[in-house]
């Protein structure tokens, strides 16, 4: 079937089967930030903004998303680079897969919560594994991030 | 004084890849690439009478259908570890035997997933089930023969007796191991269980495979090691090593699992055959259940010692399980013994061996650490258990018998990497300055070894020391070449395989600071077996110091080769003619680099600058550290916190500060991992229950809660401007500090890993019966 | 998993003229773990769009619609005002928030997952449910139920009672599935005590709440006894996360400790 989506501000149209997934619409497409780490929800790499919510489209069906506003790591490239600054001097970049993912669950957190404190940005960004960092160099630079934004 | 080393650098590809940037394997297929499926066994082991392939190769869409009656029968390792290789040729790219659950009866190539997958379901398959060897206890010697094909081989003596079921076993002594437990005071005899660990790298095994315009075959993978791809790929499909490109992308992460060939041999097959563009990427399932992951161990060790705390014997037998193919087996077992106990070089004996065997679990292959961890947690659980006994102060017996500066073990010269190993000193090893520095960060003196939190919960604090190595001495090879570029930049060509750990980064820092120009001047380019210079690849850690030498040999000619053009410019005689990175200058004239490189592509004594330089380690000067874990246990449910966790690490300079950080924290987390949640674990018919991410845990950031992560001060002279290597040592002492820390708490000793509030409460319990008794 | 046709239906009428019309229609939820079920679905019958995913307070109950995420559920103020806000603090501890942004609370309850995180705290806050066709059933009763459902549930029905509420999940790493969790309150001077993940389904301690609401006393001693006759009723079994002796152990502890909190 058809479904309409609004990708990074531009209106797309897919043709999508009924049991496809949102992850794999998007690859399709070329939206090649939007990353297969675990096909089942647990590790976080294919996150995408659902109507500005953080959402693992492993697992979002295409059909279910027909209608709605999908942000990948493409439509906020200033922010993105933003983050990124922080992340490279921390060293908590590494391999690099997951961090669109990471961008934009960090953008969302950043809209979302006031002030977080370190528990509140650790249960926030739970769902988003890392295998490279040890998750302290990210922290690290998370918070550096809400700090100056 | 150093410019660009122990610099604080941002990694070259990390923005770019957080603003999604295309860079990784999947990311650059052929947009129209044969999707290749594999079959995989239902069975632990098994013999295929028959396979029909009529059906599927008749459904539209299905380009090919390989089996193993498509391929010559040509064993080869997976292990991507140098030639030849220490691991037994035990492997066809298709067998007509399938040994685990989730090893290759078939593969399919077809024009989509859909496809590909009607297709491996029209496959008909006639297996003999066979009776699988499950457990490692009982592999050797049993009526069960994993392994009885008449091609495999060993390349050189390993003690490969696939007869047996035996990979792989070793065996040296130094003095009479025997002679000195009888002379000591105290002998402690503890029997330790290791597990299986996955990898989880983020990004799952990819590759990609097209002919180009000369009609060679290109591949994309996503490996830690182009160079023996490329080699193993022409040796399983008998194709010319000449006509096979290896490109190596953004690799999303390794630790070792991609050290091993996974999909490129039939990736390979399909385009050969086909002509056409073909990929794989696998699923989750599939890297956990038909890649590789950590050898299993069993460590009986014993260790002796005199009632002051002198440590006089250690004497170790192991047993390690490859799983259903032999890939690392005889090294990973030797790193268990060859980078741990050196660690306590006053010993008046040592004795290590044991045996590897197979059986039909998912094969086991490199994992960081590389056996070392698995050495590690037995060797230091047992020293706390000895400094139990003898009631001295844990970190005082260490003091007293670690290795130090200037002094050597016996050990480096017997033991290798599946060879003898090389002798070497101690220039640099600052054990004890973390030792101490680990102490005061983990506040040692006010928490050993428990503290009573109320409500059920106790605190204890636990520590190990532990060793690595840096590269194989005499075996891996690294090599750079670098090239000056009219308007004076540069391009740094490397094998070294950045699989994020950013040594494409620290590798121009390298060459930056000889050259003494700004590291945005070099460019890099890595691990394209067709444009860079060879290098072994990521693993061992060998890259900082390996190929790290390479590329400073490389710029430090490249420097003389600038100093010389430009005296030549300047019409001065070399001597006393000087570059400092902006111009070349002899007393008072001088031309700048910009000038001078103009000159030589455009305009006078035209000619192309290259530098390439080779580096071989003549020694493997290990990088050490001293890990503090702070836990919390609830002795209601036997849950387990860690509070904090302390790692001083001696890996020479950092060239990177801040990604050398990024290493440590990220092995320790590794480490931490094995230690507290991860497990591979097998149904009674050796199906993987934990093949997925839901069922395998690794650590999320609510785990981890506090690090401290600090560097010694320390320079090694034949390292690249001081550094060792520091990609593995990290991961080594969770293990035993955390086990260490538990039993302070609340005196459980954590004799298998992983450690689970199942095992502690029933520790706990225990010990509470024997005091009642009493 | 196989879906042939997706309907995002105009009305709950609609939606369950589906269902009736064939056995291999499915209400997808939220669809999070559609994809882990095995089954092939002639129709997946989306709700989204219904408007059942609003959370009110009506007629002395708090409701929350079927369609509400689990992150919604988490946020609440009006969920967080109930018992401690036990329900807020077990939703907010089920996997991520890229997972809670997708999963429904209507979703997770029609599964009666046994590693359910939500559905133990909602049993002890006599929780009911409202379905299209059978109307209102309390959740207690529904978890007891084998059949499947051919119905569709539309709201969870909580009573705005004041009480003091305690909830504990046992996990080995955070976002993983329990090994066990527990639930204890306290409302009108009656306990509920529920245990779940056990691995199977959540259930009530009933034993247990009898004995505590008969204690002259309720001292530490009650609260041993309760918690052993809690795991002398309920059923427990083993899986890779831990054996039935160990989940009794954690059972007994959780039970403890509960009591203690609530009674305190």
């Amino acid at each position: 079937m058809k479904i309409k989506l609004k990708v990074n501000g531009e209106n797309k149209v897919f043709d999508v089967k009924a049991d496809e997934y949102l992850l794999d619409t998007l690859r399709k497409n070329n939206y090649v930030s939007v990353r297969r780490g675990c096909d089942n929800t647990s590790c976080g790499v294919c996150t995408v903004l659902i109507n500005g919510n953080p959402a693992a489209s492993c697992s979002y069906l295409s059909c279910k998303a027909d209608g709605k506003e999908i942000t990948t790591v493409e439509g906020i490239p200033e922010e993105a680079a933003k983050i990124a600054g922080f992340f490279g001097r921390e060293g908590a970049d590494q391999c690099g897969f997951c961090n669109p993912s990471m961008a934009l669950t960090v953008y969302a957190m950043k809209k979302e919560l006031v002030n977080p404190t370190d528990d509140d940005i650790r249960s926030y960004l739970v769902g988003n594994l890392c295998r490279c960092s040890g998750y302290q160099g990210q922290h690290r630079a998370i918070k550096a991030y809400l700090e100056v934004e | 004084m150093m410019k660009y080393v122990n610099y604080e650098r941002p990694s070259i590809d990390g923005k770019g890849l957080m603003m999604g940037k295309p860079g990784y394997t999947d990311d650059l297929a052929e947009q129209n690439s044969l999707i290749v499926k594999v079959l995989r066994s239902p069975h632990a082991f098994a013999r295929i009478k028959s396979i029909d392939k009529s059906k599927a190769e008749a459904l539209e869409g299905v380009e090919l259908v390989l089996t193993h009656e498509d391929f010559k029968r040509i064993p080869v390792t997976r292990a991507g570890q140098g030639y030849p290789e220490p691991s037994p040729h035990d492997k066809f790219v298709l067998d007509n035997y399938v040994r685990h659950v989730g090893d290759e009866v078939a593969a399919v190539a077809a024009r989509d997933k859909e496809t590909a997958e009607k297709a491996l379901e029209l496959l008909v398959v006639d297996y003999e089930v066979l009776e699988p060897v499950l457990d490692f206890e009982k592999a050797y010697e049993n009526e069960v023969i994993i392994h009885d094909e008449p091609e495999i081989h060993e390349m050189f003596p390993i003690g490969f007796e696939p007869k047996k079921n035996v990979a792989a076993s070793y065996l040296m002594h130094i003095g009479d191991v025997e002679k000195s437990l009888k002379e000591c005071d105290t002998v402690t005899e503890t029997t330790f269980y290791t597990q299986a660990q996955a990898h989880v790298m983020m990004e799952p095994h990819t590759v990609n495979a097209r002919i180009d315009y000369q009609g060679r075959l290109v591949l994309y993978s996503s490996t830690q090691t182009p160079f023996h791809t490329r080699r193993i790929v022409a040796q399983a499909l008998e194709y010319p090593m000449s006509k096979i490109r290896v490109i190596k992308p953004r690799v999303g992460g390794g630790f070792g699992g991609k050290q091993c060939v996974h999909g490129e041999m039939l990736v390979s097959a399909v385009t050969l055959r086909t002509g056409k563009p073909s990929k794989m990427v696998y699923t989750r399932q599939e890297v956990f259940e038909s890649t590789f992951s950590r050898h299993p161990m069993r460590f009986d060790i014993k260790l002796g010692a005199m009632k002051d705390g002198t440590l006089k014997a250690i004497d170790v037998e192991v047993l390690s399980d490859t799983g259903a193919y032999g890939e690392h087996a005889l090294t990973v077992f030797m790193v268990a013994g060859s980078k741990v106990f050196p660690l306590y070089n006053k010993v008046d004996s040592v004795r290590f061996g044991g045996k590897v065997v197979y059986t039909n679990r998912t094969p086991a292959g490199a994992f960081r650490g590389y056996g070392a961890i698995q050495g590690n947690y037995a060797l230091e659980s047992a020293v706390d258990i000895l400094c139990d006994k003898l009631k001295v102060d844990p970190v005082e017996f260490r003091q007293k018998n670690m290795i130090r500066e200037g002094e050597t073990s016996p050990i480096f010269e017997i033991m290798g990497e599946g060879t003898e190993g090389i002798a070497m000193t101690m220039e640099t090893c600052k054990l004890d300055y973390c030792v101490k520095r680990g102490m005061e960060l983990i506040d040692w003196k006010n928490k050993y070894p428990r503290k009573d939190m109320g409500n059920g919960k106790v605190r204890g604090v636990g520590m190990a020391i532990a060793m690595q190595g840096s590269g194989i001495p005499y075996i891996d090879m690294g090599s750079a070449l670098i090239k000056l570029n009219d308007d004076g930049f540069f391009n740094l060509l490397v094998g070294a395989t950045d699989i994020g750990q950013g040594s494409d980064t620290i590798l121009a820092q390298i060459a930056a600071e000889s050259l003494r120009v700004h590291p945005d001047e070099i460019v890099v380019y890595s691990s394209d077996s067709d444009l860079t210079p060879f290098d072994v690849g990521a693993y061992a850690s060998s890259t900082t110091y390996v190929s790290g030498n390479a590329v400073k040999r490389a710029a430090d000619r490249m420097k003389q080769m600038i100093i010389e053009e430009g005296a030549l410019a300047l019409k001065v005689p070399v001597e006393g003619t000087d570059f400092d990175g902006m111009t070349i200058s002899h007393g008072d004239k001088s031309i700048s680099l910009k000038d001078l490189s103009n000159r030589l592509y455009y305009n006078e004594d035209q000619k192309q600058l290259v530098a390439v330089d080779s580096y071989v380690g003549t020694k493997s000067p290990p990088p050490f550290m001293a890990g503090f874990a702070e836990v919390e246990v609830d002795t209601e449910t036997g849950h387990v916190e860690l509070i904090d966790y302390a790692a001083v690490v001696d890996c020479g300079t950092t060239i990177s500060p801040n990604l050398a950080k990024g290493q440590v924290e990220g092995g320790l987390v590794q480490g931490i991992g094995m230690t507290l949640y991860e497990d591979v674990v097998y149904s009674k018919t050796g199906k993987m229950i934990t093949n997925s991410m839901m069922t395998y845990r690794i650590p999320t950031r609510k785990e981890i809660r506090s690090l401290k992560v600090e560097f010694a001060d320390s320079y090694e002279t034949s390292g690249p401007y001081g550094a060792k290597s520091v990609g593995e040592i990290g991961i080594d002492s969770p293990p035993a500090a955390i086990t260490n820390a538990i039993f302070n708490a609340v005196g459980v000793r954590i004799k298998s890993l992983p450690v689970t509030g199942e095992k502690i409460l029933t520790g706990i319990q225990k010990s509470r019966q024997k005091g009642e008794k009493q | 998993m196989k879906i042939n046709n997706y309907v995002k239906v105009s009305s709950v009428k609609e939606a369950y003229s589906i269902l009736e019309g064939s056995s291999k229609a499915t209400i997808i939820a939220g669809g999070a773990w559609l994809r882990l079920t095995p089954a092939e679905i002639d129709e997946a019958v989306d709700l989204s769009g219904l408007g059942l995913d609003s959370i009110d307070v009506n007629d002395g109950f708090v409701e929350i619609g079927s369609m509400a995420t689990l992150r919604q559920v988490e946020k609440s103020d009006i969920v967080k005002s109930l018992c401690n806000g036990i329900v807020c603090d077990a939703a907010e501890k089920i996997m991520g928030v890229t997972v809670r942004n997708i999963a429904t609370i209507g979703g997770t309850i029609s599964g009666k997952y046994g590693f359910s995180d939500l559905i133990t705290p909602l049993m002890v806050l006599d929780t009911e449910l409202e379905f299209h066709e059978r109307g209102r059933v309390s959740l207690v009763e529904f978890m007891d139920e084998t059949a499947k459902i051919r119905d569709i549930l539309l709201k969870i029905r909580i009573p705005m009672k004041e009480g003091r509420g305690w909830f504990e999940t046992i996990k080995i790493t955070a976002i993983d599935f329990p090994i066990l969790n527990a639930a204890v309150t306290r409302i009108d001077g009656k306990t509920k005590i529920a245990v779940g993940s056990r691995p199977y389904k959540a259930v009530l301690a009933e034993m247990a709440m009898a004995y505590v609401d008969t204690c002259g006393k309720h001292d530490a001693d009650c609260a041993e006894r309760a918690a052993m006759t809690a795991i002398a009723e309920i059923k427990f079994g083993s899986n890779s996360r831990g054996s039935a002796n160990y989940r009794k152990q954690l059972c007994e502890a959780l039970v403890k400790r509960g009591l203690r909190e609530v009674m305190s």
